[in-house]
């Protein structure tokens, strides 16, 4: 397996290995790309920043009422266009299957595993209030903002952001950490060997 | 009061914030860390600032 070294500032280099293999594996899971590179403090790093975002608005958009985890789920119904789901794919395995696959069974008319975990709600009807003791998998979506007030708003802020910083991890899990001072030394002196050498080989 | 103790709720999120975003720039943990209080002091001044601003003009409604 080629091994793509990217080299610093400071003039070291960092092993990124295959690029796709570890930027996938950020993907899958944060961090993982960086473990699989051999850089463990910043797969730590990230696996417990983004991971820890991305679990505690699991833990605010839900209750044992409701079920937990409500503000994560894949909605394209109309009424219900769950765009922030787009995002918090961004954090890949915790997200994409369960989402899909509670999706699916919604859709089919069928009860969502594990109490309505990252399940849509139902979709608004006349008679809701009607069913007030209905399971939490069966809770609308309107009756879950109104029993987490706030918290399933700040539940899926967190999860987006979650799932957006770990575009940031996938990218420096591939190309390694951006050099912003470097760029903006380069950009400020033109005569810098090393955009002579960049022109040369262009 | 209420609106006030949320932005606790804030508080997480600049930490994980400025951290990821200062790993994405560096390879050594005390460079990390130190871009991270910059970006960190960065986002809480953005938000003071917002929160002024704010603050005057509901005060001036109500």
């Amino acid at each position: 397996m080629a091994e793509f070294m990217d080299p610093q500032k400071d003039g070291t280099e960092i092993p990124l290995k295959d690029p796709f293999v570890a930027g996938f594996l950020a993907w899958m899971v944060p961090g993982m790309g960086h473990f699989y590179q051999g850089r463990t403090a910043k797969g730590a790093l990230y696996l417990v920043c983004i991971l820890g975002t991305f679990v505690y608005g699991l833990y605010l958009s839900g209750s044992s009422q409701v079920g937990w985890g409500r503000a994560v789920y894949m909605s394209f119904r109309t009424n219900d266009l769950r765009l922030p789901w787009l995002c918090q794919i961004g954090v890949g395995l915790p997200t994409l299957p369960l989402t899909l696959l509670q999706s699916n069974f919604v859709g089919h008319g069928q009860t969502p595993m594990w109490n309505g975990f990252m399940a849509p709600p139902e979709l608004e009807f006349p008679e809701a209030n009607a069913f007030r003791n209905e399971p939490a998998a069966h809770k609308s979506l309107s009756e879950i903002q109104r029993m987490l007030p706030q918290y399933f708003e700040m539940g899926t802020v967190y999860t987006m952001i979650a799932g957006l910083l770990n575009i940031l991890a996938i990218y420096d899990a591939c190309c390694g950490p951006v050099p912003a001072e470097m760029g903006r030394k380069e950009e400020d002196d033109p005569t810098d060997d090393s955009n002579a050498n960049l022109e040369k080989t262009a | 009061m209420t609106n006030i103790i949320n932005l606790w709720f804030a508080a997480p999120l600049v930490v994980s914030v400025s951290l990821v975003y200062a790993a994405t720039r560096h390879e050594d943990g005390g460079a990390i860390l130190h871009h991270a209080l910059r970006v960190a002091g960065w986002i809480v001044s953005f938000m003071a600032i917002i929160f002024g601003i704010l603050w005057m003009v509901s005060s001036q409604v109500s």
